[in-house]
């Protein structure tokens, strides 16, 4: 039983902030930071729980968010300006930004 | 970076300096706990899941996790997971490093 994907492919979205200490799978380099939906992965047992012995249910969806580089990174060295990064993330990391950007 | 990095493997915006690829042979005892830890993570065993290994590869702290290499991390990380899980105790643990020691 899985739930239906809340976002689709090119939708704007954001990383949740989380100051937490459990194992995530949601580097601190893209919390808080924008990017848009590449593709949809499929759901996957949820590693936070299974990585306290737990069995991962209920599914969680996973989606490939596109970060610009401009938007990860304020060091200098960073001069793509066409380049980017793509980080799967599990839907309750993501929330939907309400302005396109 | 407004959020706190969790542990010294939340690496994203670090300064690299110079990356050197692994180039060497797998030594004996790297592939054994390799193997180890599929037995024990198996579909017949499932005493431990991935992640679970993550976790603890992760909760080694910053000072062990820096002195140590890829399977050392692996190695300290499934003690302390066998052992919180119960599977082998501490003392069990250093008398068999003993015994081998012994007879090394």
């Amino acid at each position: 039983m899985t739930m239906a994907p809340k976002f689709k492919q090119g939708d704007p979205v954001q990383v949740c902030e989380r100051d937490v200490t459990y194992h995530r799978r949601t580097p601190s380099y893209v919390q808080g930071r924008r990017g848009h939906i590449e593709r949809f992965c499929g759901a996957f047992a949820n590693p936070e729980l299974l990585a306290q012995g737990r069995d991962g249910l209920p599914l969680i969806n996973l989606y490939r968010v596109r970060f610009e580089q401009a938007e990860l990174w304020t060091t200098a060295e960073v001069d793509a300006d066409d380049d980017s990064v793509d980080v799967e993330i599990y839907e309750h990391w993501l929330r939907q930004c309400d302005e396109p950007f | 970076m407004s959020i706190a990095k969790i542990g010294p493997h939340d690496l994203g915006g670090d300064d690299a300096g110079k990356v050197s690829p692994l180039s060497r042979d797998l030594q004996w005892w790297e592939k054994r706990i390799d193997a180890l830890y599929r037995l024990l993570a198996d579909d017949r065993r499932m005493i431990l899941k991935v992640d679970e290994l993550r976790a603890a590869i992760e909760a080694l702290g910053d000072d062990v996790y820096a002195r140590h290499d890829y399977y050392e991390r692996w190695t300290l990380a499934l003690r302390n997971l066998l052992v919180a899980k119960q599977v082998l105790d501490e003392a069990e643990i250093e008398t068999r490093i003993a015994a081998l020691k012994q007879n090394r």
